[in-house]
């Protein structure tokens, strides 16, 4: 079986956002890693290939330094690394995005596709539905667990107080949780194997020949950014620094004057 | 795409087990807002099996009119039935906004409702509003400007940017909407809404999935996000016993609560169901007490907009104190204890 997992390479939100003077943001100085919902999927799909010998193939669209990124999942132990990368698909809202993902998509073998739930950088959780949409999968979104059965998978579908399981015919598409698994370190021949052996698929706009130019990069997305900021913190109230007894006085005397006690 | 072909204000009106979630009417007042500035009326779109009997209480929270799609398909929430129902509601009544909760349900049916019928969609909006697009006339292009747009905001990058995004040219002009951010109106039983039945055409094909099992939470969890007053702790109170004393404090509110932040799941001293923040709930209590947390903007995203926020920290840099209205320097395990102990004495 052929497992296509798509994949991000998004700036680390956890370690903090720098944005510089002119107020876009500051991607130099922030470090690029794969997206932690797209790496739980990548675990997921190397968990099958474990299993069943199925044939892994990871998929991105960004910048050409997402090559590093497509190096790591061949280290972790993807057979093959499709990059696709041109400057005329940048820019894309989700639309556009899942449009060209999708092209890309449609060159390839598949019995399932694996995508993350959502990317830290955009926390659209969009592109993977959509990608389904495109191609007219069913799709499974939050999965928590995954098993293939026979030719279909069943996926524990995650919603805020319960979960489902389903069952889906092949092909389809899961959108995977974090809470999925602990994904597995690169090995280091894992490591020579990605730089020495293995080849990055490059792929551009030519290259995608099911996909029309009203569909991709900025002028393709139907969203429009109106403006973007830096987040303007709340102003500050009244900090005092007393002993805790005043404290509690002065908290108790604010609640009398609010009406709450 | 004819643009002016589309009018109304349209939101999902999400129902569970054939009982509305409380976005359905959060989005509806918001909904009730936006019409206003439109000049036209808000419509709940309600799918799901025997449905019939929630119309009322949607006119009640304001919906002017309520289309329902009642089939045996829509019983339990699946991907593909809702969104073809979703999507002949949107093609036979051409809304020009279409608002959805962006709840684990909303975030799966919003994408591919917006990837099948071509439009835009903003994820996750905390600000929703009417406006021009571009905001400024450019300048030589002014007749180009687009009144009557729907401008929607919402945080990215975990919280540390805020876009504005618009959808000048498609429609409808589609967004999801954060739980707990937006208010409902007061409830008016007196407040019918015209019902509309409507048969979406449903056909099953291959991208119907199959439920084997729906299995609930076990447990009965309170919600956080219905709560007045939230003692909220974070790594500061330092183990599971000492948010004993943080309920202690809630215990003196009226719908008191705790709640937490993210270290607090990830030390496993409280459940996730608790956890306030970017990966968490929104909440908007009327006090917030902020105990021993830091004030990391993934946190602060989810309770800003509560009404008065209390922030007792030993760190007097600590940012948390940039956001709340009354800031106390110290050890919570010193302040708290009296406070309650306080608090007790009034009652």
């Amino acid at each position: 079986m052929n497992i296509v997992v798509c994949i991000k390479q998004v700036p680390d939100t956890a370690g903090g956002v720098k944005f510089n003077p002119d107020g876009t943001l500051d991607r130099a100085s922030m470090l690029a890693i794969m997206n932690p919902d797209d790496k739980a999927g990548l675990e997921a799909a190397l968990r099958i290939k474990d299993a069943t010998g199925a044939k892994v193939t990871v998929l991105t669209m960004g910048l050409p330094k997402a090559d590093v990124m497509l190096r790591e999942a061949m280290a972790m132990g993807a057979d093959e690394a499709i990059l696709v990368t041109d400057r005329v698909l940048g820019g894309a809202d989700t639309w556009a995005t899942s449009s060209t993902v999708a092209a890309a998509v449609k060159k390839l073998d598949y019995d399932l596709i694996i995508t993350g739930r959502q990317a830290i950088d955009g926390d659209t959780a969009q592109v993977g539905p959509q990608i389904a949409e495109h191609l007219g999968l069913p799709v499974i979104s939050y999965a928590e667990d995954i098993k293939v059965e026979g030719d279909s998978v069943v996926v524990k579908r995650q919603y805020e107080d319960r979960y489902h399981m389903v069952k889906a015919k092949m092909p389809c598409l899961i959108t995977a949780l974090s809470e999925l698994n602990e994904p597995r370190y690169m090995t280091p021949g894992g490591i020579f194997d990605a730089y020495d052996e293995k080849e990055v698929t490059v792929w551009g706009r030519a290259d995608l020949t099911d996909l029309d130019d009203a569909n991709i990069g900025l002028a393709g997305s139907p969203t429009k950014i109106a403006k973007a900021s830096d987040k303007v913190a709340k102003g500050a109230g009244e900090k005092v620094n007393l002993d805790p007894t005043e404290s509690v006085n002065y908290l108790m005397e604010k609640f009398r004057e609010k009406h709450i006690i | 795409m004819g643009l002016e072909e589309y009018k109304g204000v349209y939101v999902f009106a999400q129902q569970v087990d054939n009982e509305l979630s409380s976005i359905a009417f959060e989005l509806i007042g918001k909904g009730k807002e936006l019409a206003e500035k439109l000049g036209t009326d808000v419509t709940a779109v309600l799918l799901g099996s025997n449905v019939g009997s929630l119309t009322d209480e949607l006119g009640a929270y304001g919906a002017d009119k309520v289309i329902v799609v009642d089939n045996p398909l829509l019983e339990t929430y699946r991907t593909e039935p809702y969104a073809q129902a979703l999507t002949a509601v949107i093609n036979t009544y051409k809304p020009e906004i279409m608002l959805v909760g962006a709840t684990a349900i909303g975030r799966d049916l919003g994408p591919t409702v917006s990837a099948r019928v071509a439009t835009g969609l903003t994820a996750d909006c905390t600000v929703l509003e009417i406006g021009d697009f571009p905001l400024n006339p450019i300048p030589g292009k002014e007749d180009q400007q687009k009144h009557n747009q729907l401008l929607m905001t919402r945080p990215a990058f975990g919280g540390n940017t805020i876009a504005t995004i618009a959808c000048p040219n498609n429609r409808p002009q589609m967004a999801t909407v954060r739980p707990g951010v937006m208010q409902k109106l007061p409830k008016d039983p007196s407040h019918k809404a015209e019902v509309i039945n409507f048969d979406a055409g449903l056909v099953e094909n291959n991208r119907y999935v199959e439920i084997l099992e729906v299995v609930k939470a076990v447990g009965n969890v309170e919600n956080i996000m219905d709560a007045k007053v939230l003692v909220s702790g974070g790594r500061g109170v330092g183990s599971e016993e000492g948010f004993e004393q943080l309920k202690e404090l809630a215990s003196c509110f009226k719908g008191g609560m705790v709640s937490c932040s993210r270290a607090v799941v990830e030390n496993g001293w409280l459940a996730q169901d608790y956890q306030v923040g970017q990966t968490g709930k929104t909440v908007r209590p009327n006090i917030y007490f902020a105990i021993g947390i830091s004030g990391a903007i993934q946190h602060v995203a989810g309770m800003e907009e509560s009404d008065l926020i209390i922030a007792i920290n030993k760190d007097e840099d600590a940012p948390i104190f940039d956001v709340a209205d009354y800031g106390l320097v110290g050890d919570w395990k010193k302040i708290v204890p009296q406070l309650t102990a306080a608090l007790k004495a009034e009652n």
